[in-house]
């Protein structure tokens, strides 16, 4: 299952519409990573609103996009993690160390245009 | 109603097949939302335990009943290498690939009751259970 992702301004948006297998996520972090650079991007946003489930693999990976993403030049920030699905992740040890989070998709917009604001005026 | 379904384990589809299986029983049974996103995580745990340790394997979900409680319990069985040191992975923070580890504790934590078993000789089974509240 591919996870459409939209160019919305200097801003990525990956829409995850359904559970997503290991190699799903693989490819969204890859195909992240790579389109950050194809579209200059500064903030990647990643909403899971959808997911029920956030095991270690998916945890990891997020953790790893975030990373990947921000060597090549762009915040990313995930979005909507369902309160029962935050619930399990602590359960497991899993704090998403490290990567930014928000709400929703609006609170996500917001934190992005704040974060790269701020660089833009420090550049 | 007894409900229970097998779902052979081998590739990352599998995990995804065994943790809705599990969220379809727990809905089934009447489980608060909280208990099923947490017994179908546990499922993803083991799940993965057995395609990154073992390749094969198996997960029995089915649903028990004692009195008037009524839960489900989850059997993963792999004829894996089997756990070295069942002590040690039971530790928080242990892990033999350099990645999370086994996540064994934290499974063990997001359920009520937790059993390990584990040989080089017949593999690994970790049997977990919840109850419905």
């Amino acid at each position: 299952m591919e996870v459409p992702i939209l160019k919305q301004g200097q801003y990525l948006i990956a829409f995850i519409q359904a559970a997503l297998s290991d190699l799903d996520l693989v490819h969204l972090r890859d195909a992240l990573a790579e389109k950050v650079g194809k579209f200059r991007a500064r903030g990647v946003i990643v909403d899971v609103t959808v997911l029920d489930v956030m095991d270690s693999f998916a945890s990891r990976t997020l953790r790893d996009l975030a990373h990947m993403t921000r060597l090549r030049g762009a915040e990313t920030v995930i979005v909507g993690i369902q309160p029962e699905v935050a619930f399990a992740m602590v359960q497991l040890g899993l704090t998403l160390e490290g990567v930014d989070t928000a709400l929703d998709l609006e609170e996500g917009l917001a934190f992005l245009d704040k974060k790269t604001k701020r660089h833009t005026s420090r550049g | 109603m007894v409900s229970e379904a097998v779902v052979p384990i081998h590739t990352d589809i599998d995990i995804v097949v065994a943790r809705q299986k599990g969220r379809e029983l727990a809905t089934e049974l009447g489980f608060v939302s909280t208990d099923s996103t947490l017994l179908a995580t546990a499922i993803s745990e083991l799940a993965r335990n057995i395609v990154r340790y073992a390749k094969y394997g198996e997960i029995f979900i089915g649903s028990m009943q004692s009195g008037e409680r009524v839960g489900i319990t989850v059997v993963a069985r792999d004829k894996g290498p089997g756990i070295a040191n069942v002590s040690l992975a039971m530790q928080d923070g242990f892990s033999t690939s350099g990645g999370l580890g086994l996540g064994l504790p934290g499974v063990k934590r997001l359920m009520d009751e937790f059993h390990l078993v584990s040989d080089a000789y017949s593999g690994t089974t970790v049997t977990i259970k919840k109850w419905k509240r």
